[in-house]
């Protein structure tokens, strides 16, 4: 399964497809497969699992926060295959989000084997851009996995295509300058980097969809994003209401309004 | 670089055009810096082959770091160390009190020339932050340094003089909220300030470009030592001698003397409480292969590759990395590394104060305690150089308290 499968459903329903990031082991190893399975059942697409790290160079305070108690409740990359197994079992496409050290440090080979028997779809590298990426693209074509890298507004035309080259599933275009973490709103050279980026898709005949991530918290920005990017990745603000909650109870209710609110924002575009 | 094998030196010049040293350095970081690391080694590349730029350089580090540095003879600490001849390369003599400036002036310089108004930077004993505040109010630059709060703690001083010249110190609270937290958040800043802001990154480390630009930089330490060593010896040293954390000051010392097949380049790491009990921050001794903060080098990592922090009474040592050059110089033979303890480091400095008069920082140290290893090995017929790398004004808590010179109730 690739994640492209979820943005093309949503394409044949005239809308935005909808994707949910949360860290594995966040709140806890079993509140975390609650939590993203809650998420699917109100309306997500495809769920990101974070894989925690110690050094999370690109996060902002709420994934930082999160991913630190993550940690610290001893979460293991075996019980991020496992939750992604668990998330996969409910059908949507489950990819994984991490920082480059600990795939090299499992073996590039040995990650994608194990995360395509875990039924992933791929994985999103936030810090690995194509020129280091070798044996990652390697093994993952061997195992049939998506390879989702990122676009940023300072990327030229030509690390564009160079990027877009070698992605699978989607092009993940970040939205801003920045860290992640809810903003109050979209920047304004958001819309013109996907732009840019279907512009070189286009040119090679390819229909990878482009999502567009950071910074998006609610469902009115859902709806902005959904009019011009192929997807909605929202984070954050779903790590913000668990940690906010006072109970686990409450912290599944309100990851429910909140997925609900962005799947209705990814229908109002247009 | 490009050296004669034959001589002991490599057949191609590290690094290549994308930063690799053999297997080690490289670039990874997100998207969003790409742009900006780019254009900064075009910038540089230009630069140094700018005349005005050199020369502009030049003038600095001659007539406001104070350069060259003294090399100064040490006969009473050497006769601690087997009598052998012990030449101290003096970046402690340096404005601003140690081989970071050296560094600072040409990125500093660079920033303004990129027609960046703003550089931050990260710090561990914060003698990098108070260097790159330093240019940065003799330049005009605005200026943040990230220090963690465990090192704004044990270098208070510091962070004062940085306040002094006009920085905003931010201490990381994040982590282990030492040098490695530091850096996290230094990037996080840059990756959403990039378009007005330089990161000065203060070691032989990060993505390519910074370990070669850092390490050019610094490289002026060996090539003045190798030629004062000459004239005062008439010989090269048998050793040169250098601490290492990230590793900017020994490549610094070392680089000159790659070519000099005779000459063996010995760096120490910080090995706190000892690399067998785990607490210790001797990357290449205890670490293994993989990637942090951009590049690919010895890190510590448990088995899931998550980092393991660093542990070391040395502020300026006490990081889990290791700028990627030292990883191949050590694959390739040319260099070797070897831990020192807390305790070593701590003995080394208390001699160099009463036999020599000169108070060293606590980095430094770690050299010096390598000084009176290496020397009982080679003897009395034995030359090193070693590079003190900073003063230890700084450490004084630290040192008050390690050595219990506080009376009671003057302490903490």
């Amino acid at each position: 399964m690739s994640v492209q499968d979820a943005y093309d459903k949503a394409a044949a329903e005239g809308r935005a497809a909808l994707v949910g990031y949360l860290p594995a082991g966040f709140p806890s190893y079993e509140g975390a497969i609650a939590a993203a399975t809650a998420m699917v059942e109100a309306g997500c697409d495809a769920i990101e699992i974070g894989l925690p790290y110690t050094d999370p160079m690109m996060d902002g305070p709420t994934i930082q926060d999160a991913v630190h108690q993550a940690l610290l409740g001893g979460i293991r990359v075996a019980d991020v295959f496992r939750t992604v197994e668990a998330v996969a079992a409910t059908g949507v496409p489950t990819l994984v989000m991490t920082y480059y050290n600990p795939v090299d440090h499992y073996g590039v080979d040995a990650f994608a084997r194990d995360l395509k028997s875990a039924g992933g779809a791929g994985l999103i590298t936030p810090d690995l851009t194509p020129e280091e990426a070798g044996p990652w693209l390697e093994a993952a074509d061997a195992h049939d996995l998506d390879k989702v890298f990122l676009v940023a507004l300072s990327s030229t035309d030509e690390r564009i295509e160079k990027i877009t080259e070698v992605c699978r599933g989607f092009v993940y275009a970040a939205s801003l300058m920045g860290v992640t973490g809810a903003r109050t709103a979209i920047d304004t050279g958001a819309p013109r980097l996907v732009e840019r980026t279907r512009t070189v898709l286009a040119k090679s005949g390819s229909a990878l969809p482009v999502g567009l991530g950071l910074g998006v918290g609610n469902g009115v920005q859902a709806a902005e994003v959904a009019r011009f990017a192929d997807g909605v990745i929202v984070g954050s603000a779903f790590i913000r209401r668990l940690l906010d909650a006072p109970d686990e109870r409450a912290g599944l209710a309100g990851v429910r309004d909140l997925t609900a609110e962005l799947a209705e924002g990814v229908r109002k575009r247009g | 670089m490009t050296t004669d094998p034959a001589r002991g030196g490599p057949a191609v010049p590290v690094p290549d055009v994308t930063g690799h040293f053999g297997l080690y350095g490289g670039r990874f970081a997100p998207e969003a810096l790409m742009a900006a690391l780019d254009e900064l080694t075009h910038e540089f590349e230009t630069a140094r082959k700018d005349p005005e730029f050199t020369a502009e350089l030049a003038d600095l580090l001659k007539n406001y770091a104070g350069r060259p540095s003294l090399l100064t003879e040490a006969p009473r600490f050497a006769e601690h160390a087997g009598g052998a001849r012990i030449l101290l390369k003096r970046e402690d003599l340096n404005h601003t009190g140690s081989h970071k400036i050296n560094n600072v002036l040409g990125q500093a310089l660079l920033a303004k020339r990129m027609g960046k108004r703003r550089v931050i930077a990260e710090t561990g004993a914060g003698q990098h932050g108070v260097a790159t505040a330093t240019a940065a109010a003799l330049l005009g630059l605005e200026c943040t340094i990230f220090m963690g709060e465990v090192d704004t703690e044990r270098q208070a001083l510091n962070v004062a003089r940085m306040r002094m010249l006009g920085a905003e110190v931010v201490p990381v609270k994040a982590g282990s909220r030492t040098l490695k937290d530091a850096c996290n958040e230094a990037f996080r800043d840059w990756v959403a300030t990039v378009d007005h802001t330089h990161y000065c990154v203060g070691s032989t480390m990060g993505p390519h470009p910074f370990p070669m630009m850092v390490r050019e930089l610094q490289r002026i330490i060996g090539v003045e030592a190798r030629e004062q060593v000459l004239e005062l010896t008439g010989r090269l040293p048998d050793a040169v001698v250098a601490c290492v954390g990230g590793g900017s000051n020994s490549i610094g010392a070392f680089h000159a003397f790659i070519p000099d097949a005779s000459v063996r380049l010995c760096g120490f790491e910080a090995a706190g409480d000892g690399v067998e009990t785990g607490r210790h921050a001797a990357t290449i001794t205890g670490g293994s292969v993989g990637v942090i903060h951009g590049m690919r080098t010895y890190l510590l990592q448990d088995d899931d590759g998550q980092t393991i922090e660093s542990h070391s009474i040395s502020a300026g040592l006490d990081y889990p990395g290791v700028g990627p050059e030292h990883s191949w110089l050590y694959d390739t033979g040319r260099a070797e590394y070897r831990p020192i303890t807390d305790a070593e480091a701590m003995e080394a400095f208390a001699l160099l104060c009463r036999t020599e008069g000169i108070i060293p920082a606590i980095e430094s140290a770690h050299a010096l305690a390598g000084a009176i290893k290496l020397g009982k090995e080679l003897g009395p017929d034995g030359t090193l150089l070693v590079c003190l790398s900073g003063r230890g004004d700084k450490d004084m808590h630290t040192a008050a308290e390690y050595f219990g010179l506080m009376p009671e109730g003057e302490g903490r």
